[in-house]
């Protein structure tokens, strides 16, 4: 059974239609990587998703109960913000809290936990991503990378059923990208559920399940992402690997 | 300088500093406090685009930031009881000052607010908070270092405007030198006098802004000096 199925989401800025009618199926366990070039439309179905833009059209069906999304209510927003984590490609930790502070805020603010659990959770989740060391450190006084970790190990504290990650690893310095993809492989290999926009086709070919390729706001193509990447269907789909692969050999 | 103006000085200084501890302080504290309780109201309905209130707000700084400190002192000392409206002297300036400095931090506040990169408060929902609990936790205290260093200029350029409030009767620091000046014909010894105690006292405030400034600034540093034990580790 699936656990997070949309239908039809449709999205404008403006004139300019950024999302047109996508449907994606999303089961248990799923990694599935969202590709595509730079203004197809990916961030912005991720941020739909997460109703940081309010989409013009769609339903959303989240643990057996369907949303229109357009008439959402507040209230429902909120529940389903409860049981997802979003990871944002600039971080945006909370610059005025420590690492473990940022960790616990979703616990002891929004779910009322006493200081001590959240503490509790929060260290473990620090540790699962290698910087229980830094938890007093404010997010200013740690790399690029140790920021995305933390904002990883914040959208864990929350056991959300599932993780949206906004392009985790494009705002880093290329050697910080491996610790990043190191901590979502082991998510991976946990079964945490994810949604991922990415630019890192290794990424997508080896730890992602499934691969969606979408472009000028439309689905151009959805598989399993080994068939995806030996076999793409799609004539936009091949440019696209061909293209990407042929910068990486570059 | 003879005996008789050190006489004059010394008789003087305790006089100025009762002044100061009677009125020119409270004065400032009470007023400054509540001109930072409108302010931070009158920023947030703007902050939050509240339909009416965010008039009202915009109209209120308009009126008093585009009318001077003085007029506005006279029309409610001497104008409102023709309103049948009358107030002693003190609660009068009070209220004035906490109105006119609020227009001012109100803008000050705004503007910190609108720093806070929209990406906190993304942050914020995604986790599961709700508007109120992220303004309270991530928001205002963000936009409160920012706001840090032109408040503190506000409330020390207030400490120096309630020498006005002796053009209504308000027997502060000035007011006090001004009757010693009347009884002694020596303006240039007396006015130097209070002068300097107003700059010691803006001087203090200085000093507080600096160390309030360090410990705020835990987040804003790379450094470890402050707010962090055991080094940085920028990799």
């Amino acid at each position: 059974m699936s656990m997070m199925e949309i239908k039809g989401i449709c999205k404008s800025f403006g004139k300019a239609q950024v999302l047109k009618d996508i449907d994606i199926n999303v089961e248990k366990g799923d990694v599935i990587a969202i590709l595509g070039p730079s203004g197809s439309g990916k961030t912005t179905l991720l941020r739909c998703i997460n109703f940081l833009e309010k989409p013009d059209k769609g339903s959303m069906e989240f643990d057996g109960v369907r949303y229109d999304l357009e008439h959402i209510k507040r209230k429902d927003i909120a529940m389903i913000r409860k049981k997802t984590a979003f990871v944002f490609q600039s971080y945006n930790l909370f610059a005025n809290k420590t690492a473990l502070e940022n960790v616990t805020l979703g616990l002891t603010s929004a779910r009322k936990m006493g200081k001590a659990e959240a503490k509790e959770i929060g260290m473990r989740m620090l540790e699962k991503v290698g910087l229980a060391e830094f938890k007093d450190h404010y997010p200013i006084q740690l790399s690029g990378g140790q920021q995305q970790r933390v904002a990883i190990a914040r959208a864990l504290a929350t056991d959300p059923e599932i993780i949206y990650f906004d392009e985790p690893t494009s705002a880093l310095d290329p050697e910080l990208i491996g610790e990043v993809l190191l901590v979502i492989r082991k998510l991976a290999e946990d079964g945490m559920t994810m949604l991922v926009v990415t630019h890192e086709m290794n990424f997508a070919e080896n730890v992602s399940n499934k691969v969606v390729f979408m472009e000028d706001g439309q689905l151009i193509e959805k598989a399993a992402s080994k068939e995806f990447f030996a076999n793409p269907k799609e004539e936009r789909a091949k440019a696209f690997i061909k293209n990407i692969r042929s910068q990486h050999d570059a | 300088m003879n005996e008789r103006i050190w006489g004059i000085l010394v008789e003087g200084f305790g006089k100025i500093l009762l002044a100061s501890i009677k009125v020119t302080i409270p004065l400032t504290i009470i007023g400054f406090s509540l001109a930072m309780v409108i302010a931070i109201i009158m920023a947030l309905v703007q902050y939050a685009h509240i339909p009416v209130l965010k008039e009202i707000s915009r109209i209120y700084i308009w009126i008093f930031r585009g009318t001077p400190l003085l007029v506005q002192l006279f029309l409610a000392y001497f104008g409102l009881p023709k309103l049948g409206i009358v107030m002693e002297a003190f609660p009068c300036a009070v209220m004035v000052f906490a109105l006119n400095e609020g227009a001012y931090c109100a803008e000050t506040m705004r503007s910190a607010l609108e720093a806070v990169p929209e990406g906190q408060m993304e942050a914020g929902y995604c986790v599961g908070m709700n508007y109120f609990q992220i303004m309270r936790h991530v928001v205002i205290p963000q936009a409160l270092r920012t706001a840090f260093p032109p408040l503190s200029n506000s409330v020390i350029s207030m400490l120096k405007d309630t020498s006005l409030a002796a053009e209504i009767t308000v027997a502060d620091m000035f007011m006090s030198a001004q009757k010693i000046v009347g009884r002694t014909y020596e303006p240039l010894w007396v006015y130097s006098e209070v002068a300097l105690i107003y700059l010691v006292f803006s001087t203090i405030l200085t000093f507080i802004q600096r160390y309030y400034e360090k410990r705020l600034s835990a987040y804003n540093t790379r450094s470890t000096e402050v707010g962090v034990k055991g080094g940085t580790q920028r990799s």
